[in-house]
């Protein structure tokens, strides 16, 4: 019967354990997406500032409330606008952001591949 | 004469990236929450710094023709040198209404802090743990921010109020 206890207590510490440790991640997560605004180059989870303390709090808050990281980057834009995010969505104003690495690397593997050609077409003659 | 495509090409992006960063260096990097003009406030509710019983929320500001909502600590010396003007605003204008959001600071303190300066707010909440102002787009004190009766921002002040912001103040209340 002891043994049984004991089991049964290990398995319940185990369970919160795995389960507290879980949502600290999620929230480690989301505090390394955000900047601290008052901190020179330092996210949310880097800073003990009164803002980030705050904006942590703000994020635990809306955790428990049942909604999603997108949600709460969300929020947090409308309050603060784009820059509080280290990732930017994708949208019209930062398209470029986004697409122009691929792009380049297209026209550098097309540039590559115009030289490489050449110089076979050269070597050829 | 035979067209080099790859030169072109290349030439093109090096003049491109060069517009890019010219765009970046005009840009003003200066980060602040303007944005937030024109965009209606949160749904909040402020609990009165004495009384535990008594709170406003959104639906309150409706009735006032302006509200200017103000947030300050008695630990925040811009705070004080603001406060003259607040005070000024309520006499000058009775359609402004200034609440006051008492951010992270002791309720003594608060209230020693307007009976020395004096109160020029309608109504003094607390925001114990600063998640009020988080609603409201702050991220240091003092910052102030003026509705219309619609709940819609027209100006938000980051920083003390000067003379300039407290006449701009007064122009757009009129």
């Amino acid at each position: 019967m002891k043994t049984k206890n004991f089991l049964f207590i290990f398995y319940i510490l185990i369970t919160v354990s795995a389960y507290s440790s879980e949502n600290q991640n999620k929230h480690l997560e989301v505090y390394k997406n955000l900047r601290c605004l008052v901190c020179q180059g330092q996210s949310i989870a880097d800073s003990n500032s009164d803002f980030a303390v705050t904006i942590k709090l703000v994020v635990q808050d809306q955790f428990s409330e049942g909604k999603t990281e997108d949600e709460i980057y969300k929020f947090l834009i409308s309050k603060y606008g784009e820059w509080i995010v280290y990732q930017p969505s994708f949208n019209k104003n930062n398209f470029l952001l986004w697409t122009l690495p691929y792009v380049i690397l297209i026209f550098g593997g097309f540039i590559i591949f115009l030289i490489v050609r050449k110089t076979k077409h050269t070597n050829v003659n | 004469m035979k067209i080099n495509i790859s030169k072109i090409i290349i030439f093109s992006l090096v003049v491109f990236s060069l517009f890019i960063f010219w765009q970046g260096l005009k840009k003003n990097n200066n980060y602040d929450t303007k944005n937030l003009i024109g965009s209606k406030i949160s749904k909040f509710r402020l609990i009165e710094i004495n009384n535990i019983n008594q709170y406003i929320s959104e639906e309150n500001l409706k009735k006032n023709k302006f509200t200017l909502i103000n947030f300050f600590a008695s630990w925040c010396s811009p705070c004080r040198i603001e406060h003259k003007y607040l005070l000024n605003l309520t006499n000058k204008n009775k359609d402004i209404k200034i609440i006051g959001i008492n951010f992270k600071d002791k309720k003594n303190n608060a209230i020693n802090f307007l009976e020395e300066l004096g109160n020029p707010y309608s109504f003094v909440g607390k925001d114990i743990d600063g998640k009020i102002s988080i609603l409201f787009g702050v991220y240091g004190i003092p910052e102030s921010i003026l509705v219309d009766s619609d709940l819609t921002v027209i100006k938000k002040i980051i920083g003390p109020i000067d003379q300039i912001q407290y006449e701009e103040i007064l122009k757009l209340a009129q």
